[in-house]
């Protein structure tokens, strides 16, 4: 018999930190180190965390399969299996299987420009696809990281994404949406005021990701198309409830699609022909 | 595929030799209606059923069951307890859910539990012949060509079976001194008259041809807001259908140590809490909403996938919903008739 995909698979807490005061990056890794860096996936895809006696839950990878080794998350404090993750230490066990979803079509991304554009937690998934281009920089065009948060200290990696400023292959500009210490140095004003910053963009050869809070993406997807965009160039990845994370379970269907399996990448045109998606 | 004949007076005798395989189930009566039950005796089998409260989906997708027992971070696959069984007396309606339920656990991500339950399950067919509430010649599901190991297809004083595996083969010689291999003319006279009589007796229909498109146009309709006013959010439609197949999965720690089981049981998307994320936001709150969902799956989403649409015309959800939300209901009022 096939292997059983709902196994969970142990893998230990290497390293945990809290990136703002309810997100916690969380690094772990198989036990075996052949498997680790065996172990393949793509930016935008997820996985689903398993701990005994609480259940299961599915998480974006933050982290880039251009760096085999150690699977990378950030998680916000919001549920009963946060909760408890929360709660483990360096070197405890967790059940962890995966990877799942479509992810980003990376192979249309190559010679294109890339905008990418983040809000709040959004840069957990979008993370591993930014790192993911700059370890392959001589594949892709352009790249804009445009990251907007509610505040200073409510922005996730805000010192790794700070350093890439000094990159001159990456255009990386950050937002939030009012300082309150008086120390911010860049942008102030929702992700959308950034937008001015992107000039000469040649739309057709051009694409686009957005991940953040529902209220962000009509805003954000009126600039792109703006821009010119087309709009199956404009993709984004989605949240659902997820119980399997192989369209069995049902919490996660959108009219004829599982988001699990189907998603949770869609582009803009999905959204408007598949309705219901956000 | 090979057709033989039984007569119905060694049908006992025949099943009563099939418990070499397995337990033996088929419809049994439970006050007005009926269930699909253990035959330890096989007097209980009533072969006046039409239509079990639950679909046979009962047997390869079961209400509930643990999927893993667990002790620490180890965790242990419950396959090894799936008993073999013999279903007697499933209709072509249910076989065709069967099929839908094949392409859906078995085609991409095998489930390994649905995998193993199918092959301990033997799957022995029956005909029956239609009540009002029976659509399965519009859905074209009131005959089988596969799905089943062996297809029983009743007529004056015997049955033709339809040997449909290589199980089904096993199964029959078991007892091949019971079984007639010799199809006469005048057999095949009477099955093709049984047919056409039967065939007659479908007398509701549901014309589901363009039913993705009727769906589309219907997106705003006010029909759903209707159905949603008086829908109880009971659940009871996903239970009967024979194609519905969503779960939820549980955690059950045992009252000492850190051991335990995961358990899947029967979920329903018109359960109000079904698409609720962390966090508290449901992505569909109102039951117009989940009214919506569960027919556009059922009739848009199915055909556009597997070229069908997920019903199969049993008539339990016209039987079941208390509130008159049904198959029937819904599709005469996205057509506007």
């Amino acid at each position: 018999m096939a292997t059983n995909v709902y196994l969970p698979e142990p893998m230990r807490i290497v390293r945990r930190f809290n990136l703002i005061s309810d997100v916690r990056f969380f690094q772990v890794r198989p036990l075996a180190m052949d498997r680790a860096l065996s172990l393949d996936y793509l930016p935008g895809q997820f996985m689903i965390v398993s701990l005994p006696g609480i259940g299961e839950a599915p998480f974006s990878i933050s982290s880039t399969p251009s760096r085999p080794g150690l699977i990378e998350f950030g998680i916000r404090n919001v549920g009963v299996l946060t909760e408890q993750l929360f709660k483990l230490k360096e070197n405890e066990i967790i059940g962890v299987r995966g990877p799942y979803g479509n992810g980003f079509p990376i192979s249309k991304f190559e010679k294109k420009d890339l905008i990418i554009v983040v809000g709040g937690l959004g840069a957990v998934p979008l993370r591993s696809l930014l790192l993911y281009t700059l370890d392959n920089r001589d594949r892709f065009g352009k790249i804009y990281f445009l990251y907007g948060a509610r505040r200073p200290n409510e922005m996730l990696f805000l010192n790794e994404f700070l350093e890439l400023k000094g990159r001159d292959d990456l255009n990386c500009l950050l937002s939030v949406d009012k300082d309150d210490t008086g120390k911010w140095t860049e942008n102030v004003g929702v992700v959308t005021t950034l937008f001015k910053h992107l000039k000469g963009i040649n739309p057709n050869n051009t694409y686009a990701t957005v991940c953040g809070p529902p209220v962000m993406y009509k805003f954000v997807i009126d600039e792109l198309l703006k821009l010119g965009i087309p709009k199956h160039q404009i993709l984004m990845t989605l949240e659902r409830r997820m119980h399997c994370g192989v369209g069995k379970c049902g919490h996660c269907v959108i009219g004829s699609i599982y988001t699990c399996m189907d998603g949770p990448v869609f582009s803009h045109w999905d959204v408007l022909h598949m309705k219901d998606l956000i | 595929m090979k057709v033989l004949k039984l007569q119905k007076r060694n049908l006992n005798s025949y099943l009563e030799s099939l418990r070499v395989f397995g337990e033996i189930y088929g419809p049994v009566r439970k006050d007005e209606k009926y269930i699909y039950g253990q035959l330890d005796d096989l007097d209980k089998l009533d072969l006046r059923m039409l239509r079990t409260i639950l679909p046979v989906k009962k047997f390869l997708v079961p209400p509930k069951f643990n999927t893993f027992s667990f002790e620490g971070y180890t965790y242990k696959p419950e396959l090894e307890k799936i008993p073999r069984r013999v279903i007697f007396g499933v209709h072509p309606c249910e076989i065709h859910g069967l099929l839908i339920l094949d392409k859906f656990f078995l085609e991409r991500f095998p489930d390994p539990y649905y995998q193993e339950r199918r092959k301990n399950t033997a799957i022995l067919g029956l005909s029956c012949v239609p009540d009002e509430k029976c659509f399965a010649k519009s859905t074209g599901t009131h005959f089988v060509e596969s799905g089943f190991d062996l297809a029983f297809n009743e007529l004056q004083d015997f049955y033709l079976v339809w040997v449909g595996s290589s199980l089904g083969d096993d199964l029959v010689r078991l007892r091949l001194d019971l079984f007639e291999e010799d199809i006469k003319e005048r057999d095949l006279h009477e099955y093709m008259k049984w047919r056409s009589w039967r065939d007659s007796q479908y007398k509701l229909k549901l014309d589901m041809t363009g039913m993705p498109d009727i769906m589309e146009l219907n997106y705003n309709s006010p029909i759903w807001k209707k159905f949603g006013d008086k829908d109880l959010s009971c659940g009871a439609c996903s239970m009967v259908c024979p194609t519905c197949p969503c779960y939820n999965v549980r955690d059950q720690l045992k009252p000492v140590g850190n051991s335990g089981e995961r358990q899947r049981h029967w979920d329903s998307c018109m359960f109000k809490p079904f698409a609720v994320v962390a966090g508290g936001h449901n992505f569909r709150e109102n039951r117009a909403e989940r009214v919506k969902l569960w027919y556009t799956h059922k009739l848009k989403a199915f055909i556009t996938e597997f070229g069908k649409p997920a019903c199969v015309g049993c008539g339990r959800c016209i039987d079941t919903c208390p509130v008159d939300i049904n198959i029937k209901t819904v599709v005469t009022a996205l057509k506007g008739v």
